[in-house]
């Protein structure tokens, strides 16, 4: 039997070490599109900072692994699935047969078609290749505007701000990382950057990005001699030696196109990670799974979640039954020092849901928790600044724990979750004895 | 034979002797705040419960983690951090389910139980027999074990 991976992020490397351990004589094809060996995407912002070298990025670090594991590493882009042949075609133009294929190819930057998105100086910061150009661009005082202040864009904060860049951050959405955060949340998030001397602006879009004066032939006035000069919807013109687009990102799925395999943003796949096409499997940030709680597919884009599907799919590849009970969002970010995390369904349910709801916060010293219910048991959760026992909270979510009387006591005091989790789900027994 | 340590809150009393000896075993200091094991004080019950990893089988922070940090110590059965490793990115604190791997600030990564490499401090502290470290086929633990487990409500069924 030949497994042929898509992809060598977390999902494609724990597929194939799941695949090893489940079909021991199984040949296992790992391709990666990138000519690096696999590493996470998570550690850039680390690798930027100067933490870590590139090594400190790959996913497994002993010398010889892939080898080991008998996992056949390949580089190569698929372009095409032909699923009654059975084969996969690259980029190269050569053919690769599967008996069971894992889409495991991630997702890319979204470049919006504005003027200037195609500049030199203009990038996303997603692959080590990206890491590396912009790290040649950034020195002390470089002017650095950020397109986007999502999950990605405040995770890449710190790296800018540590260079002594002179940072400007462009929003569309009202608030910074609304796709997590509350409203108070995500302002909380905006004052903390701005303290630290960051310009935040939202509801407001990059309108253009031109050559800067005397650079090209373009003879627009870019004030401080600046490579690039940045238009915004709101009229400011901004003049920057770098622009960091950090507008989302989408699945990589056109070359399943003409398949059976059914894709929405991503591939749609059932609690066994199988899409519409027989014997394709897939897993990850390219995969939309049925979420926890409202059953609707679901990208959820985080590596435990990735390597959750991962391990679901290949189990399932292997000829075993695996899975996965739904996709619970989850979500931790740190801004410049400030620790947030999300969980699951944190914008809460209507009261004519039976949901409920408890926010707290301490505006003075950044911190800020925010409790949804629906009847007695914990849905979603917004934290701020807390980084103590913050995985109960996943806990209580993902095992949808009946709290009883503690959910009138985390109404009153939404800061005894671990109490309420040791209580209902841990100890129940032993304290009621 | 692989040894766990096993709570039995009952026992407790809150002294904290575990906290202390758990931030003097790893940090040299006397200092609970930087403590791996817990004690949580529940007022309306009368109760002290402390509270750390158990170090599952399932390993949630090791699956999570980007960078390969987390590892199986073979010889105690422990997840144990590699800090050296370890880039602070804190997947791994909202992986876990039951809340027992922690940022810490000051340091920048993750901190957990990793059983003192085998002689917990906190076990040898414990006046009152709380907490234990023992055969891993201990009955008390499988029940606790059980609770854990179906508190993660298990992912992969």
């Amino acid at each position: 039997m030949r497994h042929l991976i898509l992809g060598n992020g977390p999902a494609g490397v724990v597929a194939a070490e799941t695949l090893r351990r489940y079909a021991p004589e199984d040949e296992i094809m790992l391709y990666g599109c990138e000519g690096e060996p696999p590493y996470s995407r998570m550690a850039i912002p680390y690798l930027l900072e100067g933490n870590i070298d590139e090594r400190g990025t790959y996913l497994r670090k002993q010398e010889g692994y892939f080898a080991a594991q008998r996992i056949t590493l390949r580089e190569g882009r698929a372009v095409a699935v032909d699923t009654a042949a059975r084969t996969v075609l690259f980029a190269d133009g050569h053919r690769e047969h599967f008996d069971r294929l894992l889409v495991a190819t991630g997702s890319s930057p979204i470049l919006p078609p504005i003027p200037g998105i195609d500049l030199p100086g203009v990038t996303p910061c997603w692959t080590l290749a990206h890491a590396r150009a912009i790290a040649e661009r950034l020195q002390p005082g470089a002017r650095v505007v950020q397109m986007g202040a999502g999950f990605i864009g405040s995770i890449l904060l710190e790296a800018f701000v540590k260079a002594g860049a002179k940072l400007t951050i462009v929003e569309l959405g009202d608030r910074m990382v609304p796709r997590m955060m509350t409203p108070v949340a995500g302002n909380l998030i905006r004052r903390w950057v701005e303290e630290k001397g960051v310009q935040v602006f939202t509801e407001t879009r990059i309108d253009a990005i031109a050559l800067g004066a005397g650079q090209g032939n373009d003879t627009a006035a870019g004030p401080d001699g600046a490579p690039l000069l940045v238009q915004l919807s709101n009229g400011e013109r901004l003049p920057a030696d770098m622009v960091i687009v950090a507008a989302g990102v989408k699945p990589n799925v056109a070359f399943l196109e003409g398949t059976p395999v059914h894709v929405a943003s991503g591939v749609l796949v059932n609690e066994r990670m199988e899409s519409a096409g027989a014997g394709i499997f897939a897993a990850g940030d390219c995969a939309e799974a049925p979420d926890l709680f409202t059953g609707q597919h679901l990208v959820a884009a985080i590596q435990p979640n990735a390597v959750d599907q991962a391990r679901v799919a290949a189990v399932n590849m292997a000829g075993g039954h695996a899975t996965l009970k739904g996709v619970l969002a989850i979500n931790v970010l740190e801004t410049l020092g400030l620790v947030s995390t999300s969980f699951g369904q944190w914008q809460g349910v209507p009261e004519n849901q039976e949901g409920s709801g408890v926010e707290w916060v301490d505006e003075a010293a950044y911190r800020y928790l925010s409790l949804q219910f629906q009847k007695d048991r914990l849905i979603g959760a917004t934290a701020i600044g807390l980084t103590e026992h913050v995985g109960v909270l996943r806990g209580l979510i993902q095992g949808k724990v009946a709290l009883g009387p503690w959910h009138e006591r985390l109404l009153a005091n939404p800061l005894a979750f671990v109490e309420a989790y040791l209580a209902r789900a841990q100890y129940s027994a032993l304290l009621a004895a | 034979m692989w040894k766990v340590l096993a709570i039995d809150p009952v026992k407790c009393t809150g002294c904290l002797q575990c906290e202390m000896a758990c931030s003097i075993e790893n940090y040299g200091v006397i200092a609970t705040s930087k403590s791996r094991i817990k004690v949580f004080n529940f007022e309306h019950e009368g109760r002290k419960v402390p509270y750390t990893c158990t170090q599952c089988a399932e390993a949630w922070c090791l699956h999570a983690c980007p960078v390969d940090a987390i590892r199986l110590d073979q010889r105690t059965g422990a997840k144990v951090v590699d800090e050296g490793t370890c880039v602070g990115c804190k997947v791994c604190t909202i992986a876990c389910p039951f809340g027992t791997i922690n940022y810490v600030q000051e340091t920048g990564k993750v901190q957990k139980c990793d059983l003192c490499g085998g002689d917990p401090a906190c076990a040898a502290a414990c006046p009152t027999g709380a907490i234990t470290f023992v055969e891993a086929d201990w009955a008390g633990l499988n029940k606790m074990q059980q609770w854990a487990a179906k508190t993660a409500a298990a992912v992969l069924a």
